[in-house]
């Protein structure tokens, strides 16, 4: 086992690379993408974390695959709301889509 | 613990410096059905970094939810929404070089942080297996367990709705 600082540090630049993802992507799939990555970042935290505490690990792994349930659930409406939006207004930019800006 | 402790220690730090480089490729790739690709071998590494950190469980459903079904949809929606591959569209906003800044300033703090932080480390490394797990979802999250199901199953539903053409 590494030592716990570099896991953590390592997993915050995995988290900072889905963010910059995020915020630079235009493609809304892209966006979802960057996120996956984000969420991945924080369920190594948690496994890292359930390895050194003192709290049985079963917890940490509960939690883990809620999370990987709601990124399951989250990627499956984002994508029905980006082909939803694509249908209609024929594009999937994030900048293009100002319908409820004046 | 054995002779193999050093190589298996060297090809962990390997394995994050690949997932690393495969998730700065996937965020900042032009084509977005490659960036799809190296975010599968993004989550395939970090499945094996699951194996290392002996969540053998959780690195089975990571190969099988994310690798899996996950992946599926990304490239499916990516395929139905065109207009992506063409080389003349920008793929990235004017804010590139902002967010370069505020990220890497969040993660000077947020490693500044880590480095102070005295980590309280328990003796023994705490580990599990399915059977464990199995018990703990089925008696002491049996409620987060139903809820859960009902989100996935309600967010479901709703995805078909959202996507189905209406005529």
């Amino acid at each position: 086992m590494i030592p716990i600082q570099h896991l953590l540090i390592f997993t915050s630049l995995l988290f900072l690379t889905g963010l910059y993802g995020a915020v630079t992507r235009r493609n809304m799939v892209g966006i979802l993408i960057s996120i996956e990555i984000m969420l991945n970042a924080v369920n190594i935290n948690f496994i890292g974390f359930s390895r050194i505490s003192d709290v049985s690990a079963e917890v940490a792994q509960v939690f883990v695959i809620f999370v990987i349930v709601l990124a399951a659930a989250t990627a499956a409406v984002g994508l029905a709301i980006v082909l939803a939006i694509y249908r209609n207004q024929k594009t999937v930019y994030t900048d293009e889509v100002d319908l409820l800006k004046w | 613990m054995d002779a193999f402790a050093p190589l298996a220690t060297f090809a962990l730090y390997g394995l994050m410096l690949g997932i690393l480089a495969t998730a700065v490729v996937t965020v900042t790739v032009r084509n977005l059905f490659h960036a799809a690709i190296f975010l599968a071998f993004t989550l395939l590494g970090v499945a094996i970094l699951y194996f290392f950190l002996h969540a053998d469980f959780i690195a089975a459903i990571q190969i099988l939810l994310y690798v899996g079904a996950i992946m599926t949809l990304v490239i499916f929606a990516i395929m139905l929404t065109s207009r992506m591959s063409d080389p003349s569209v920008p793929q990235s906003n004017r804010q590139r070089i902002p967010a370069l800044v505020v990220t890497g300033i969040v993660g000077v703090f947020l490693i500044l942080a880590i480095l102070k932080t005295p980590w309280i480390v328990s003796g023994t490394l705490q580990t599990t297996n399915a059977v464990a797990l199995g018990k703990a979802l089925m008696g002491q999250f049996v409620l987060p367990f139903e809820v859960i199901s009902l989100v996935l199953l309600v967010a479901l539903i709703g995805a078909i709705v959202t996507a189905r053409s209406d005529q």
